[in-house]
């Protein structure tokens, strides 16, 4: 079991790297708690893999420290650490049958044969995988042969904490939610620390305790997926997760009032204080579900032209245009019917105010 | 990618056909016809049936021939394929050492094979060449114009020299193509450096390695011109091997029945080892996109 | 790592031996190679490279050599770029047949041929022609041609060439203007080794030319059959014969790999 730090770690591929830029990952300070279910999510070229291969120790970070439950493993080989890895597409070994494939690592460490057979039939078990032990593994299916990968890292009992490159990337659509319920039990029964690297929302939100949403190299946020979703402390994090993003008006102070080229919104105190004390260009920031839309004026709401709606299957979108500012909402069952106008409500606890990029909190 | 159907792409294929019928079918034609008559001379020619073929498959010089040939082709891929793919392990992955690498390798192969010949001449001549030179200066009497097996063994050394690069490069080749992922996982299940080879290069080798196999043992039984400088064919008939054989019985002795009887019954050999390797090419290819 | 490396020079070493020794012989007279051993030429002279670059029955053999070599090329490219497309992308009777038997005579035995050939191209007058040597060629060529560029071709996707055709393209258009280009490299690859085996082969190219269009291989060996060998002159000409070779390399080395990839030399 291991509780994994990140000691300023930051990475550069270039030799010589002259600024921010340079870096494929800046600044990486984190404690990793033992046995919990992370989800690295981001866009290519964020950095999570990157930061994956790090922990794994399939990379060397050009800065910092890495450390296993306080020892220093910063350049210790992947082999030598008490990780295993599972890939984006399916790495087995083709000659071998899923019985000698699962053996693998346990033979190459010098485990006697009871002992590998006992504990390849374990895994199996638990990865239903037990009637296809004899067969080659090169004739399984793509989901299987990622559960026989994770295999290879679940035999062994030393191991602390499985990493997953967005593994699900070559398995069928219609297999994808098995898989991930799958590797959502295998968590639960094995209570071993999984990082699961993925640019899919949707599946970090459905597997993850904890997400952490990386940005151009950067962590901008840690939190559980009810916290991203309700206060996303980053402009990113609020326009990535969600479907669609949140909205975001540019907007100037005046008292109580968030002012969007001439129409007010009205904030509650402590965000209207925020505000004040804040630096820098402000955005009002509100998700398109609790953003209200009415056919008819109510109390508090501005009007609006609604541009479009569209069908989503379970709900409908909305988008409306504010003084030149395009938002979505998603309308609730019945209040489907709109002309031309409509009125927009902005319930205050959901409003979020941004300076520079950053959620105004009180900390 | 399935493909259109449409039998007018024919047309698109014409000039390839007549080319290669011009060059394969008409001369072939020639040597069918050849090897069923007996010439006399201009205009007298005479049906002798499969006369030729009986005497040339009951020739014993062509067994001999023949199983030279075997041995020789069997000695070539015996240490041309492990070698090759030794020498592929070894190379630079990248950046500027992986470019001269390959063109220093590939540079043997871009001699004409005359010149082979002549290059291992002068190499292993005792009076002018470094490595006749330095064998003789051992006390080992070394003359490949002499003895049938000092023979052998230059020419091995030149064959193996010239053409152990084909297969470097074709093995190298399929070992780039292997993802990183793979090695990566291989490190992670701690597999020393020769499980790696086993159970990951060599199994993603196989295409490029048959490929190679055949290559090596098609081109190693039609080998013509580098034995040819080398020795002759000599000392004697000891590396008169079957092109060899051929030419000598059809320029030499310009007997064309025999030679032309000869020409099919080798042509056959060629295309029925052609035809195996061929068939264990497309599984392959099955069992690697599977 | 360094273990690897340290027999891979080795091995370079051992490659580039006789080819050095060669080189060494041809900066030395014929007196002074049989007159004593030497590791490297204490007096070194150009004398033997200069023989060939003056005397047009030495010269001439490397410019017809570069003649049918360019000629084979081109011939080959030309024909077997439809040829390969059709193969691609269509399917039609006796298309798997042919591809094999296209294949088998990449196998075929020159020497086999070699009197058929003879009396053929006797025939048609075209003995001792440049056009005779591109021609035989093609028999092994050709094919190899075909096989490699359909390799690449088949790596376009369809979709590129329906694209085209509705966009309104004629074939020849397409062709030239989108499909060519698409597979530039597989061309150079294609090229670089029908320049191989043209270059190489000597059987063929010497059976089917005696003085004007004979090639430098058929010169060298025919130094080497009369008496009196002068090996300073004939090692000079075998370095001469290596350097077209190695510039092809250079300037192919990039797609080298990728061409051995495809897997079908």
């Amino acid at each position: 079991m291991a509780k994994i730090t990140l000691d300023k770690v930051a990475h550069s591929y270039i030799a010589n790297p002259k600024d921010e830029s340079d870096y494929a990952l800046r600044l990486i300070d984190n404690i990793w708690d033992d046995g919990g279910a992370y989800a690295l999510l981001g866009p290519s070229g964020c950095g999570k893999t990157t930061l994956l291969n790090i922990i794994s120790g399939l990379l060397t970070p050009s800065n910092g420290r890495v450390l296993f439950d306080g020892k220093d493993i910063t350049h210790l080989p992947p082999e030598k650490r008490n990780i295993a890895q599972v890939f984006q597409f399916p790495v087995l070994y083709d000659t071998m049958t899923v019985f000698e494939n699962l053996a693998f690592p346990l033979k190459n460490r010098g485990f006697n044969r009871e002992d590998i057979k006992e504990r390849v039939l374990e895994v199996a078990k638990i990865l239903d995988l037990t009637d296809s032990l004899n067969k080659k593994a090169a004739r399984l299916s793509a989901d299987a042969k990622q559960k026989i990968s994770l295999g290879r890292g679940l035999v062994r009992k030393d191991v602390a904490a499985i990493l997953f490159d967005e593994p699900l990337t070559v398995i069928d659509p219609h297999l994808k939610w098995q898989l991930r319920g799958k590797l959502k039990e295998v968590h639960e029964q094995s209570k071993l620390t999984f990082i699961y690297v993925t640019h899919d929302q949707v599946e970090a939100l459905t597997f993850a305790d904890k997400v952490i949403v990386m940005y151009e190299g950067a962590i901008v946020q840690i939190g559980t997926p009810q916290e991203l979703f309700e206060n996303p402390s980053h402009r990113f994090v609020g326009y990535f997760i969600g479907s669609p993003g949140m909205n975001f008006l540019p907007c100037t102070l005046e008292g109580n009032k968030a002012m969007v080229n001439g129409v007010g919104i009205e904030l509650d105190d402590a965000t209207a204080a925020l505000g004040e004390e804040s630096h820098g260009s402000i955005e009002l920031g509100i998700r398109p579900l609790y953003l209200e839309v009415h056919p008819e004026q109510v109390e508090t709401s501005v009007p609006a032209q609604v541009k479009s709606i569209e069908d989503q299957g379970n709900y409908k979108i909305i988008t409306v245009s504010l003084s030149g500012n395009i938002l979505r909402a998603r309308l609730p069952e019945g209040r489907e019917v709109f002309s031309e106008k409509a009125w927009l409500k902005f319930p205050k606890p959901w409003i979020r105010l941004y300076a520079n990029d950053k959620l105004l909190t009180r900390q | 990618m399935d493909k259109w159907k449409d039998n007018k792409a024919w047309f698109f294929v014409l000039p390839v056909f007549m080319i290669v019928a011009f060059s394969a079918i008409i001369p072939l034609m020639t040597v069918v016809n050849y090897s069923i008559q007996d010439i006399f001379g201009p205009g007298q020619r005479v049906f002798v049936g499969t006369e030729w073929f009986k005497e040339v498959l009951s020739d014993t010089r062509l067994h001999d021939a023949l199983w030279r040939q075997f041995l020789f082709s069997g000695l070539v891929l015996l240490i041309e394929m492990p070698l090759g793919v030794l020498i592929a392990l070894m190379m630079p992955k990248k950046g500027w050492a992986a470019s001269v690498s390959l063109v220093l390798i590939a540079l043997p192969l871009l001699i004409p094979w005359n010149v082979i010949g002549t290059i291992w001449i002068i190499f292993t001549r005792p009076d002018i060449g470094l490595f006749g030179a330095a064998v003789n200066s051992l006390g080992i009497g070394f003359d490949h114009t002499a003895s049938s097996l000092d023979a052998w063994i230059t020419l091995m050394f030149m064959e193996v020299w010239h053409w152990t690069p084909l297969v470097a490069l074709l093995a190298y080749a399929g070992l780039r193509a292997i993802p990183e992922a793979y090695f990566q996982a291989a490190k992670i299940d701690g597999a020393s450096t020769w499980a790696t080879f086993w159970y990951i290069q060599l199994p993603k080798m196989r295409g490029v390695l048959t490929i190679a196999l055949l290559l090596r043992f098609m081109d190693s039984f039609l080998i013509y011109a580098e034995p040819f400088v080398l020795t002759g064919g000599g000392p004697g008939n000891s590396t008169t091997f079957l092109s060899i054989y051929l030419v000598k019985v059809a320029v030499g002795q310009f007997d064309l029945g025999p030679a032309a009887a000869f020409s099919l019954v080798y042509y056959l050999i060629i295309l029925l080892v052609c035809w195996f390797f061929y068939q264990v090419l497309q599984n392959v290819g099955k069992g690697e996109t599977s | 790592m360094k273990k690897r490396t340290i027999f891979f020079i080795i091995y370079i070493f051992l490659l580039m031996l006789p080819i050095y020794w060669m080189l060494n012989m041809s900066l030395r007279t014929n007196a002074d190679i049989l007159g004593s051993f030497a590791f490297y030429p204490k007096n070194i002279t150009f004398g033997n490279y200069m023989k060939i670059f003056t005397d047009s029955s030495w010269y001439n053999g490397y410019i017809n050599s570069i003649i049918y070599v360019t000629m084979n090329m081109a011939i080959s490219l030309v024909t077997a770029l439809p040829a390969a497309y059709a193969f691609s992308r269509y399917k039609f009777i006796g298309d798997k047949q042919i591809f094999f038997w296209l294949l088998t005579n990449r196998m075929s035995p020159a020497a086999v041929f070699l009197l058929p050939f003879f009396q053929l191209y006797s025939t048609f007058g075209l003995i001792d022609t440049h056009l005779a040597v591109a021609l035989a060629h093609c028999l092994f060529n050709v094919p190899l041609a075909v096989w490699i560029l359909e390799g690449f071709m088949s790596g376009v996707p369809r979709e590129i060439d329906e694209t085209a055709f509705i966009d309104g393209y004629k074939f020849p258009r397409f062709f030239l203007t989108i499909f060519i280009p698409l597979i530039k490299s597989g061309i150079g690859v294609t090229a670089f080794f029908c320049f191989m085996f043209s270059w190489v082969e000597l059987l063929l190219a010497r059976t089917l030319t005696t003085t004007v269009a004979k090639p430098i291989a058929a010169t060298m060996t025919r130094t080497v059959s009369a008496s009196g060998l002068d090996w300073g002159l004939l090692a000079a000409a075998g370095i001469l014969t290596i350097v077209p070779g190695a510039l092809v390399i250079w300037f192919v080395r990039n797609n080298l790999a990728k061409g051995f990839a495809m897997g079908r030399v």
